[in-house]
């Protein structure tokens, strides 16, 4: 079975639990408070280090190469509230533009 | 006032705009999927089964990177941990056996959660499905027509697609960091898997970097306990 099949039974059987265990269990009770505390951060973080490994990670290696361009643009939209898909795009555009003019 | 009962109509009507803007999601994970690797079968498959955008895009790009499927679905699944706590959330008000309750939280996301919210913490379960139904259609259909777009673009590098999947998960970050404490969990996050890089093989530094999390243990108390 090839890597990409293994990945998309796995997360999905994955996420199938993680959805559906609260609600079949039901009970209304609430998480521990510490343990909420962690669920929290958890979205935040992982989001970081996808951005950061996307950007800046070559297999093993750190390099600063046109997609940190992209991100600073992308950056840029962000804080000017720009709808998601142009935050995209204007980071596309960044990273593709400097490829073509150098 | 006469109180209304809501129906599944309601849901979906509120979901509309909302549907619009997964689906500009949905659009750009099919285009990255492929650039990553999935063809098209297992591309549209993992939109069907999962219905989890971050969870889908960090799986696909750290495959797309070299990751093992391990280190993927390890993300995957770390991403959609808060479907427990919102799961929870949810499921007092949930109707049915519960079966039929855990298939109701299949179309639990941030969006249609968000929705169904009818303050202090009470959700409405028609609401929630109708929304759910909504945006899960918005979410496939979308993801079809990527992999689509995808066959007929070009080289991505040249078009810029690989700086698409920080920008985008920069847009879902923006989205959830409405604090100081989140804020400095991205940034520690951020550091984290940057330092990592260059020790473990791809995948891994995103992993490495939820031990951030356990900080949390040292914030009993959480004024907004899950992110919405």
């Amino acid at each position: 079975m090839s890597t990409a099949w293994i990945v998309v039974l796995g997360a999905s059987a994955g996420t199938l639990l993680l959805k559906g265990l609260a609600p079949a269990a039901l009970g209304g009770r609430e998480l521990p408070p510490r343990l909420t505390g962690v669920m929290a951060l958890l979205g935040p973080a992982l989001l970081a280090a996808l951005i950061v490994t996307n950007t800046f990670a070559s297999g093993r290696d750190v390099v600063v190469d046109p997609r940190a361009a992209g991100l600073a643009a992308a950056l840029v939209a962000v804080a000017l509230r720009a709808p998601v898909l142009v935050v995209i795009l204007v980071a596309a555009v960044t990273a593709g533009g400097l490829r073509a003019i150098t | 006032m006469l109180m209304e009962r809501t129906t599944y109509v309601d849901g979906a009507r509120r979901a509309w705009p909302l549907a619009i803007a997964v689906g500009g999601f949905g659009l750009t994970y099919g285009v990255l999927a492929r650039q990553a690797g999935f063809d098209p079968l297992q591309t549209i498959i993992f939109s069907l089964t999962t219905f989890a955008g971050s969870a889908q895009f960090a799986a696909v790009s750290i495959i797309g990177d070299g990751g093992t499927a391990v280190a993927a679905i390890t993300a995957a699944l770390l991403l959609n941990a808060r479907y427990l706590p919102i799961g929870l959330s949810v499921a007092p008000w949930l109707r049915g056996r519960p079966l039929a309750r855990a298939a109701q939280g299949q179309v639990v996301i941030d969006e249609s959660w968000a929705v169904s919210h009818l303050g202090g913490g009470r959700y409405d379960p028609r609401l929630l499905v109708g929304a759910g139904l909504t945006i899960y259609a918005a979410w496939v259909l979308a993801s079809v027509v990527g992999v689509l777009a995808g066959e007929v673009l070009g080289d991505p590098e040249t078009l810029g697609l690989d700086a698409a999947f920080p920008a985008l998960f920069l847009a879902l970050l923006a989205g959830q960091v409405r604090e100081r404490g989140l804020l400095l969990a991205a940034l520690a996050g951020g550091v984290v898997a940057l330092a990592m890089v260059p020790v473990v093989p791809p995948g891994v530094p995103i992993v490495a970097a939820s031990v951030v999390c356990l900080a949390g243990l040292r914030r009993p108390r959480v004024r907004d306990a899950v992110p919405a």
